[in-house]
């Protein structure tokens, strides 16, 4: 069960937005980010919408994906959206009932707010679909580069990661033994109230702690003996492209900018 | 050229001492012992003999309190070359999952080549042929942790071997496989020492493995108490046994019959010898 887990959402693929530099993908999500902030109207929105369909047209992943990826964060967004419903004050009344005060301005900001959100999500769903992990860690890397002359450790903070990548199944097979085991001996996860559940992780976790120290010592034994050193003087064996498709990427994500900045102007 | 010289040493321990912070005795004590050019040697020792210690100064992991230890005629404490004792002895420790940093199969084998700053182009070309001398080649593009133990150490050995080593030091690294596994492993092993010529070192457990080295270091309490052809170390079933160590099974019953009066060869290793001997008999 545990084996054929999926790290992170990405999605294969060998659409030209999966074949962009991870590096560009990053700036450009940003980029969008900054955009959604700026959109100002519903009209806005539309534009995104229709700009955020495109992308996912062309990297060929099932729009389904996108709706997936806002669904953990669906109480947020429905937080948002009553938070803003009822505690902001405005000018033209809806409704009046009692103790409950619903305004036009509200009910706007309520909407116009949890969109934002929604679109957040999205267009940052749309990078972790259609970039590994690994290149994700790789594009940081080299993104924080050149920062490390600030004494940033934009190397180890990618080791790091990528250790922790690696790990993950590893831990969770773990997990699964140990929690087996300790079954096995009576233990008992699954009833009583919270608090007894918590106590029953005892015995999964400290056993899991020990092992990951065992684990770290041992790996770090084996990278020294494969002459690690830190990252400087390291070279890597993907090497990072920036290719005429990012180009044209960067041009099109101005191309939005541009748009929207227009539509806070017109509409906003 | 030097280089080419049959009786070039690849690990030469001098009198070596090793004692770990706070312990109160030594680990390692007063080993002497050489590895030469091609060589196959099986060090066996019980649990805490210091065999793994002794494996840990040949690559400056560990460095000696007293004596020395020179890998491939460098001196193991001095750290101007610490890199490049550790490219020319490459090693496999014990736990397949231990040992493996990236998270793709032709990453990890790239890692101590990206260390040691090898121009992408060059490592590309070293990580396709490591990976395809240990039959590996389709697994390159696969995460780590969909590969079998024996698979998963071929990678690691895949890694070592992508630096070039003269010798590779395998430090249990069959301890956790199951039989195919440890199959897997080994046969890779002799084919590298026997085509490529790169000397081995393994670390073991298991007298089958050993008894199909050139030469076998039997430890105890941090010292060699016998050394010689397996045939000839293994023959001496008695000392081997007050260390805490099997014969293979062929040996021992080759003793056992040979306590009952029957006049066989006190040095018989595999199945087939046995075979061989017994007909004699008749």
């Amino acid at each position: 069960m545990l084996n054929d887990i999926t790290l992170g959402q990405y999605f294969p693929g060998t659409s030209p937005i999966h074949r962009m530099d991870p590096r560009m993908k990053l700036i450009l999500t940003i980029i969008y980010i900054v955009g959604v902030f700026l959109v100002k109207s519903f009209a806005g929105y539309a534009v995104a919408f229709l700009f955020l369909y495109l992308i996912v047209r062309i990297a060929e992943i099932p729009f389904k994906y996108l709706i997936k990826g806002v669904k953990p964060l669906r109480f947020i967004i429905i937080f948002t959206f009553l938070l803003n419903l009822f505690f902001l004050t405005g000018e033209t009344p809806l409704l009046d009932i009692g103790p409950v005060h619903l305004t036009r301005e509200a009910l706007f900001n309520a909407v116009y707010f949890s969109l934002r959100l929604v679109f957040l999500v999205m267009g940052t769903s749309v990078l972790t679909l259609t970039t590994s992990p690994v290149q994700l860690t790789d594009a940081l890397e080299r993104l924080l580069h050149p920062l490390q002359r600030f004494h940033f450790p934009a190397h180890e903070l990618a080791m790091m990661m990528t250790i922790a990548l690696r790990f993950i199944p590893t831990l969770l097979d773990e997990t699964d033994k140990i929690q087996k085991a300790q079954m096995a001996r009576g233990a008992d996860f699954e009833s009583g109230n919270l608090i007894q559940r918590a106590k029953a992780m005892i015995p999964l976790l400290v056993p899991l702690f020990v092992s990951s120290f065992r684990r770290a010592n041992d790996l770090a034994m084996a990278m020294e003996a494969r002459c690690y050193r830190g990252g400087d003087h390291r070279t890597r064996l993907r090497e990072l492209r920036y290719t005429r498709l990012d180009a044209v990427a960067a041009v099109v994500m101005c191309g939005f900018i541009v748009v929207i900045i227009l539509e806070g102007r017109i509409f906003g | 050229m030097a280089e080419q010289r049959m009786d070039e040493d690849r690990i030469l321990a001098t009198d070596v001492t090793y004692r770990y912070p706070d312990a109160e005795r030594n680990a390692v004590d007063q080993v002497s012992m050489r590895v030469k050019r091609g060589e196959f040697l099986a060090i066996l020792g019980h649990n805490g003999s210091g065999k793994s210690t002794l494996a840990k100064l040949f690559n400056a992991l560990y460095v000696p309190e007293s004596g020395t230890v020179l890998m491939c005629g460098m001196d193991t404490r001095d750290d101007e070359l610490v890199f490049e004792i550790r490219q020319n002895a490459g090693m496999v420790f014990q736990n397949p999952d231990n040992q493996i940093v990236a998270t793709i199969v032709e990453e990890d084998v790239a890692f101590g080549l990206e260390n040691n700053g090898v121009p992408p182009a060059e490592i590309r070309v070293r990580i396709d042929e490591a990976l395809k001398i240990v039959n590996m080649s389709e697994y390159a593009r696969k995460a780590p942790h969909m590969l079998s133990g024996g698979q998963k150490q071929r990678v690691a050995i895949a890694g070592v071997l992508a630096m070039k080593p003269k010798v590779i030091v395998l430090d249990e690294s069959t301890a956790m496989l199951d039989p195919s596994g440890r199959a897997e492993v080994m046969n890779t092993v002799h084919r590298l020492n026997r085509d490529e010529g790169i000397s081995i070192v393994i670390i073991t457990h298991y007298m089958s493995e050993a008894a199909t080295a050139d030469y076998v270091i039997v430890m105890d309490d941090g010292k060699i108490r016998l050394t010689g052809t397996p045939r000839k170390v293994f023959s001496d079933v008695e000392t081997v046994r007050s260390l805490g160590l099997d014969v293979p099974p062929m040996t021992g019953l080759a003793h056992d019959l040979r306590h009952a009066g029957i006049d066989i060869r006190p040095d018989v290793l595999t199945v087939e010898e046995m075979v061989e001997e017994v007909c004699r008999l008749s």
